[in-house]
């Protein structure tokens, strides 16, 4: 384990991490101990976010580090060594008639370092997209993003045809983005409100675990 | 030298006596009062009552029961459902077309920020923007070299595909003497350039037939029922500028990390633009308010620190330049701001009774306690609730913010979203309870 990469990554010095990833595979560290030195970072970024000493620019940053890292990782990595068992599983998606993706994406990646399978659908989803996902991955979890004011009845239509399906006892649902709130959580007839990124990994630990 | 002041005075004068063709003797007598509801809560006093102040979106063209699609494309359509919303709502201000857009002109231009009904999303959706690098992350020192000259060769031919045969023009800055005039006037002729023109010359023509409807749709209203026009001009905070047209979201907050300086100098070269922008606009209009959407400082977007280094300076220094020139700068608040407002609250910078700050999800109690007796405030009606809620619901929640914080005065009823939907029981709900409560 190396505190140092840790700290570059969890402190936003993003030359020092990628220098210091090169530096290690050089020295012989594994993917793996590099991996998992990236995950240690990552839960501190998470801490300082709901702390409230992080925010979005630095998730941001912190999936740049992630990306750059993972770049240099691949090459040295066994197919035994990228199987990573999994959380469990989410799928997410932007709902029909709304193509905002920044918060999506953001709640995609801390899922994802946070070690759930993620499914992204996209932006513009239709209900019965929803739908067939869940039939095809069966996941524990559905994560339904928003901004427009318009997406409040896509949600409730996206929460009725999975009812209609007979899939909704099988799943947890989420909702949140723009200016979705309990209101809407419950007009929609969804499960939980998360205001932001990390709310949606508690609320899906808190379901799956 | 005319003083702040009398500039202030003046445009609300003009405001107050543009030359409307009132319906009714009624009609003229509510523009007056109107008028001066609004002047008397910019200056923190207690006007007859509390005004309310709408933000639209695309809710007329749905109450009208047509497609957001119809009404940006067919103007006719467009008038008939902004007029029939100013006849079944009428709140303190024309609620203006002039936000909607119009489809052929995008279609025109094949405008690549945004995607709008009928081009990339639902017919009965809003227009959505669709961010993108417009600007390169190694492009900051054009920009900063030669603001209008980055938009004009760099920006727009991106941003309006029709117009990227002005990629191949030179900087007119070129232009200085006889023998250079021919070399450069070579660029405006290639095929690609003429291309551009002519888009230009047919975007303009339909710029023009649109204005025409917007001025006579929203000109009936305001006869009709005295309701003045309230967006005199619009702009934008710096930072904004680089986030939402320019670089995106994800963009500009990695330029932050790794390129500073260079988002700081961009900035200061944008703040001047921004003033004039909104000042040329004001006066134009003889309309007093300009709205600034603030966008990418709110909570969670960026720290405290960096709010006080990247975001608050510049947008302070717009405001300042807009209220010395006698405008009302009218900041709409979205999301939530509750990390901002010590931040904000009561700068000296700004002179009390000068702006109208429009407040989303933010704590209206903690704002009251910051803004009462510095600037005029209001909104945080909330837009899940006016589209899902019950008229008792939006009742209730207007008349606690009616009872809470109204009551110093320089206190607006809004919304604080776009709010597209709304059934028209929570519209008459608002209306209603602010008759009943909204007096001082």
């Amino acid at each position: 384990m190396s505190e140092q990469l840790i700290n570059a990554i969890a402190d936003m010095d993003e030359e020092g991490a990628l220098a210091l990833t090169r530096e290690l595979l050089d020295r012989g560290a594994t993917p793996t101990a590099i991996l998992d030195d990236c995950r240690a970072a990552m839960e501190i970024v998470g801490k300082r976010f709901e702390a409230g000493e992080y925010f979005i620019p630095e998730l941001i940053l912190a999936g740049e580090m992630l990306k750059g890292i993972s770049a240099e990782v691949k090459p040295h990595m066994t197919s035994a060594q990228a199987d990573v068992k999994k959380l469990g599983k989410v799928i997410v998606g932007t709902v029909k008639g709304d193509i905002h993706d920044i918060g999506k994406d953001i709640v995609v990646f801390m899922l994802d370092v946070n070690g759930f399978e993620v499914h992204d659908l996209g932006i513009d989803v239709p209900a019965q997209a929803f739908v067939e996902k869940i039939a095809e991955v069966k996941p524990q979890v559905v994560a339904l993003s928003g901004f427009l004011t318009l997406a409040f009845d896509s949600m409730k239509e996206t929460v009725g045809a999975i009812k209609a399906a007979g899939l909704r006892d099988q799943v947890k649902i989420m909702v949140g983005g723009g200016t979705v709130d309990e209101q809407v959580c419950k007009y929609a007839g969804a499960d939980a409100f998360g205001a932001d990124a990390m709310a949606a990994v508690s609320l899906a630990k808190g379901w799956i675990a | 030298m005319t003083t702040r002041e009398q500039k202030f005075d003046a445009i609300f004068e003009a405001w107050a006596s543009q030359p409307i063709q009132f319906a009714t003797p009624e009609a003229e007598g509510a523009y007056k009062e109107r008028t001066e509801m609004w002047k008397d809560v910019i200056q923190l006093k207690k006007p007859v009552r509390v005004p309310f102040l709408m933000t639209s979106g695309i809710h007329p063209f749905l109450h009208a029961g047509i497609t957001t699609e119809e009404g940006m494309y067919d103007y006719e359509k467009m008038s008939y459902a902004f007029q029939k919303y100013n006849d079944d709502f009428q709140t303190d201000t024309v609620v203006s077309c002039g936000m909607a857009g119009s489809g052929p002109l995008f279609d025109i231009l094949d405008y690549k920020l945004y995607q709008w009904p009928g081009r990339g999303v639902d017919p009965r959706s809003s227009y959505q923007a669709l961010e993108g690098e417009f600007m390169k992350a190694d492009e900051y020192d054009v920009l900063i070299n030669d603001p209008t000259d980055f938009f004009m060769r760099y920006y727009l031919p991106r941003v309006f595909n029709a117009l990227s045969g002005w990629s191949t023009l030179g900087p007119m800055t070129d232009v200085t003497e006889l023998p250079f005039t021919g070399p450069y006037m070579i660029g405006a002729g290639l095929p690609p350039a003429v291309k551009a023109w002519e888009t230009m010359l047919e975007a303009g023509r339909e710029a023009l037939k649109w204005a025409s409807f917007v001025g006579a749709t929203d000109g009936y209203s305001i006869a009709k029922h005295g309701l003045p026009a309230f967006i005199g001009g619009a702009t934008k905070a710096p930072f904004d500028t680089l986030g939402d047209t320019l670089r995106g979201t994800r963009a500009i907050m990695l330029d932050k990390f790794r390129q500073p300086k260079k988002v700081l100098a961009a900035m200061e070269r944008l703040v001047p633009l921004a003033v004039q922008s909104g000042l040329r606009q004001v006066n134009g209009a003889k309309v007093p308010f300009v709205f600034i959407p603030l966008h990418k400082g709110a909570d969670g977007f960026m720290s405290d620190k960096d709010f006080k280094t990247f975001y608050w300076p510049q947008l302070k220094a717009v405001i300042v330049g807009l209220v010395e020139g006698g405008a009302v700068p009218y900041l709409f608040v979205e999301g939530g701001y509750n990390q901002r407002l010590d931040v904000i609250g009561g700068d000296p910078d700004i002179p009390a009774g000068s702006t109208l700050w429009i407040f989303d999800k933010s704590d209206m109690n903690e704002v009251k306690k910051r803004w009462s007796g510095w600037q005029a405030f209001g909104g945080n009606v909330s837009a899940s609730m006016m589209s899902t809620g019950t008229p008792e619901d939006v009742a209730g929640y207007v008349k606690m913010l009616l009872a809470d914080v109204a009551g110093d005065g320089g206190f607006v009823l809004s919304p604080g979203a776009v709010v597209d939907h709304c059934k028209p029981e929570n519209m008459h709900a608002i209306l209603d309870t602010l008759k009943k409560y909204g007096k001082y």
